[in-house]
């Protein structure tokens, strides 16, 4: 039984077609014109109870209004949603008690009050006994390596000792289902990777599932064996991490070291020809054709040096984030 | 509803550990609230100087409609005005959808969220003004005309928390909305004086348009044993009624944040 089921999901914004300046207010003010835009269309997966799933695409490309529409704090314009059992566009309180959903540029938290005051609130909200809330708090803050800064208010905290409590704060009652919009936004190296560990651990001691999305490819290629990467509001790809960097990534890269330098013609016939820079050569090769074309280079061609590598998934899928296009 | 209770009073104690970290605070805020006082009450006896009345109203009714208002206006300082203004500052931030998240009445926890100490006063001193005014008015403290004075106080807090509350939320429309509860608390001011003492079209204004009247007059009629029944039954109903429109509001407006949001 899947905890987490879309089916066609799809949502359109209408926003107003404005120009800029005076002008443009006014005739907009006149003749007021809508545009359509399909944030996200036509999106269907499903995730099983347990699994630790990241969630990959460029700015805009809809991933935080799926995220919504997931945690029913938007209603889908087509297709259907379920979540543990429930619509979560109904907001029912069962439904509510299961989910948590973290994002990293948006806090819970009381500012000027110690985290434990906010984590008071959230016990008495869930109905969580103080008895019970006491006993989850220590076991999360130790996980979490959380100590005398949950009795300090909120404002004097660091990015990333806020970040933690806000994770406490959120998880105080042991949702089922976690989704997270980019939980370690603005963190540096340690406090990322400590929160990347203690995800982990979350997930393998209570069986939650996770839905993350992350920018930080680090955050991905660490927990989540399963990724879906949304592009221009469409599922572009769902599956292993492995496969998606063959499918993005067809091609291999051979670099090749010669006696002597030669044209551009010679190599036309083993593959894309990247650059050819004096004696440097690089090559783009197919997968399936690598061992075959590698050996007729070396037969053909006084070789001195050879080195074949794979574009790494953080170039890969950057690339992709940085074009917003895909080859 | 117990689970409300707990969470309300933790709510509270929250917000009171907060504010009382400013002690100095509840002192400046006590004489504000009796300097005004006394500021209205002078402006008050001006009307009364030369014998006159304030639409047919005495010195001493005129009086308990003052308590009336300054204890409202405690309850403003205490519960509305903390709790609405953040409605606007939700929506900015975005943080509503933290609250919208939480297994919980929403307009329950955007309402009642936070408890500030500083309107206390006001509240301790309308109290004092109407016991102390219905008494020299000689109003009796009869079982039946306490309830009814209990009751349209109550229905005169609901009708002001609707009114708020209804132009709090349209701040999911248009985000900047905090001038326009500006306008509301200075048209309350009104509420001062007995809604007859203003000219026929301003009354009708008061009573049917922004309904001041069921703020202080329709109550201090009541606590001084004048009210009679239909004027208890229109406070109880527009009360009523504005509660029901909130709420109705508020759904509505979700709708639209919920469909629009970004």
């Amino acid at each position: 039984m899947a905890i987490v089921c879309a089916q066609g999901l799809g949502k359109t914004y209408r926003v107003a077609d404005k120009q800029p300046g005076l002008a443009g207010t006014l005739r907009h003010f006149v003749n007021r014109r809508e545009r359509a835009i399909e944030a996200v269309r036509d999106v269907s997966f499903s995730i099983e109870p347990g699994e630790f799933v990241g969630f990959l695409g460029a700015n805009g490309a809809g991933k935080t209004t799926t995220l919504k529409m997931l945690t029913g704090l938007i209603h889908p314009t087509s297709g259907t949603v379920e979540v543990a059992g429930c619509q979560p566009q109904r907001r029912q309180a069962d439904f509510l008690g299961q989910i948590t959903l973290v994002m990293g540029q948006k806090q819970q938290l009381i500012w000027d009050l110690p985290p434990l005051d906010s984590l008071r609130v959230n016990a008495a909200v869930y109905g969580i006994p103080p008895e019970e809330s006491r006993r989850r708090i220590a076991e999360l803050a130790e996980m979490l390596e959380l100590g005398d800064e949950l009795r300090r208010p909120v404002r004097k905290l660091s990015l990333g000792q806020r970040m933690k409590a806000e994770l406490l704060a959120a998880l105080l009652h042991r949702p089922a289902v976690l989704f997270l919009d980019e939980p370690t936004l603005g963190l540096d190296v340690n406090a990322q990777a400590r929160v990347r560990s203690f995800l982990a651990d979350y997930n393998r001691r209570f069986g939650a599932t996770v839905l993350l999305t992350s920018h930080y490819m680090a955050d991905i290629t660490a927990l989540c064996p399963r990724v879906l990467l949304i592009h221009e509001g469409r599922l572009f790809y769902d599956g292993g991490l492995e496969t998606l960097t063959q499918r993005l990534a067809p091609c291999r890269e051979v670099r090749l070291e010669l006696h002597a330098p030669m044209g551009a013609d010679a190599f036309a016939s083993y593959g894309e020809v990247e650059s050819i820079e004096g004696r440097e050569v690089r090559l783009l090769i197919p997968r399936e054709r690598l061992t075959e074309q590698v050996g007729r280079l070396l037969a053909d061609h006084a070789v001195v040096d050879l080195s074949i590598s794979d574009p790494p998934i953080e170039d890969i899928i950057g690339r992709l984030f940085h074009q917003g296009a895909l080859a | 509803m117990g689970r409300y209770l707990s969470t309300l009073r933790i709510f509270w104690i929250a917000s009171l550990t907060a504010e009382l970290e400013y002690k100095a605070n509840f002192v400046i805020e006590l004489v504000a609230t009796a300097g005004n006082l006394v500021g209205s009450i002078f402006v008050l006896s001006l009307f009364y100087g030369r014998g006159q009345s304030l639409g047919g109203w005495s010195w001493e009714g005129a009086l308990v409609v003052l308590g009336v208002y300054t204890l409202l206006e405690g309850v403003t300082s205490t519960l509305l005005q903390p709790n609405l203004s953040t409605i606007v500052a939700h929506v900015r931030t975005g943080s509503l959808d933290f609250v919208l998240l939480k297994p919980i009445d929403s307009q329950f926890w955007l309402s009642a969220r936070t408890f500030s100490p500083w309107g206390l006063p006001g509240i301790a001193l309308g109290a004092g003004l109407i016991g102390y005014a219905a008494w020299r008015a000689g109003a009796s403290p009869a079982p039946l005309t306490l309830l009814a004075a209990a009751l349209m106080l109550v229905a005169s807090l609901l009708i002001l928390y609707s009114l708020w509350f209804v132009l709090a939320a349209s701040s999911i429309w248009f985000v900047k909305i905090w001038n326009a509860t500006e306008v509301l608390r200075s048209v309350l001011v009104a509420g001062r004086f007995p809604v007859s003492a203003f000219p026929a079209g301003l009354r009708a204004f008061f009573t049917f348009v922004v309904p001041v009247a069921f703020l202080t007059t329709v109550p201090a009629e009541a606590i001084l044993g004048r009210a009679s029944g239909p004027w208890l039954l229109a406070g109880g109903a527009v009360a009523a009624g504005s509660l029901v429109v909130s709420r109705w509001f508020w759904q509505f407006a979700l709708r639209f944040y919920t469909s629009a949001s970004s």
